[in-house]
């Protein structure tokens, strides 16, 4: 089974490696900011006591006010999982960093939140919808999308 | 022995009538009447039968339809159900799925149809050869179903082809889509090559 980490204690070392990146943490996740998010998941990946060397999801929600994106980090070596989020606040335009250069697997899954929920994934080599058919008008799982 | 003992009286007009229209008969009958299909050969006498051209071209392809593999989402499972020896399409001459078009004449629209799906479902229709028949199989094909105001279904498939029959259900069980198929041998039996 795999351990689900302590958010707030992974917390605490990424303000110690990048300090005021973390937004809010409790058990279950971290949140930083959009601005460090890169910073912050090259921390994760290349800290070798940590080594989340895989993405295993990534969820967009909206929560009215802003949209939260949801990263599902795991470590295969070490058996361990963390769930880091971001958010932003811009509805017209939310962007986020890209991390397929980190995780391969993020490219299909940020086309499908672009897509769907309409975030931009700023340095994603291939920001183009993914389930729709182009020329969609609208991103369909926003709460105001009818 | 006296002869006027036998008293015979002479004969009756009705009886002379009768004998003369037999014996004339008989004269005209000494050869008998050639069958009508005597110029036949023998062999093809046996094998003739004579009806009308619709009555077998639509007893033919009634009894030989041959549907298209074609599944969307779950009622595909329904209809695979149904060519599976439990419910046994073979009884109705419906044995092989065929995986082209150009093979098939009967397209069972079986599952959501989405509109990214939508043009495919069109150019598969119209690769199949004349006479074809689309039944529209399960709730989601008919009119979207609980999809019908989702942003990515077709609300109905007769936006994108027409259709024949159509089996409702969510999905249909294998009886409810042989009764439609069923359905749509009577439809063809109806059908007139003078009108097509």
């Amino acid at each position: 089974m795999t351990t689900a980490l302590n958010g707030e204690q992974i917390a605490r070392k990424i303000n110690k490696a990048s300090p005021g990146a973390v937004v809010a943490a409790d058990k279950a996740a971290v949140v930083v900011t959009g601005e460090s998010l890169f910073k912050v998941a090259k921390f994760l990946k290349n800290t070798p006591a940590l080594d989340f060397n895989y993405l295993a999801d990534l969820a967009a929600v909206d929560y009215t006010d802003y949209f939260e994106v949801v990263y599902h980090l795991v470590s295969l070596a070490h058996n361990h999982s963390l769930v880091l989020k971001t958010r932003c606040y811009d509805h017209d335009k939310p962007v986020v960093p890209s991390l397929t250069t980190l995780w391969r697997s993020a490219d299909f899954m940020e086309r499908e939140a672009y897509d769907l929920m309409g975030i931009v994934f700023d340095g994603h080599p291939n920001l183009k919808r993914l389930l729709l058919w182009e020329g969609f008008v609208g991103h369909p799982l926003r709460r105001d999308y009818l | 022995m006296e002869v006027d003992k036998y008293h015979i009286p002479p004969p009756n007009e009705l009886d002379v009538a009768e004998g003369l229209r037999i014996n004339s008969l008989m004269a005209a009958s000494r050869n008998p009447i050639p069958d009508p299909d005597s110029w036949i050969d023998e062999e093809i006498q046996r094998n003739v039968l004579v009806t009308s051209v619709d009555y077998v071209v639509d007893w033919a392809r009634s009894r030989s339809l041959f549907p298209l593999m074609f599944g969307l989402a779950c009622c595909a499972f329904e209809m695979i159900g149904m060519a599976t020896s439990r419910f046994d399409i073979s009884r109705f001459g419906m044995d092989i799925f065929r995986w082209s078009p150009r093979q098939a004449d009967l397209m069972i629209v079986a599952g959501t149809l989405t509109w990214k799906m939508a043009p495919a479902v069109k150019l598969v229709y119209e690769q199949m050869a004349e006479p074809k028949w689309v039944i529209a199989m399960g709730q989601c094909c008919i009119s979207g179903g609980p999809f019908r105001e989702s942003y990515s279904v077709v609300p109905g498939i007769n936006r994108i082809i027409p259709v024949d029959v159509y089996v409702p259900g969510c999905p249909p069980r294998p009886e409810g889509l042989i009764y439609g198929i069923t359905k749509l041998h009577q439809k063809i039996v109806k059908e007139s090559i003078s009108k097509a």
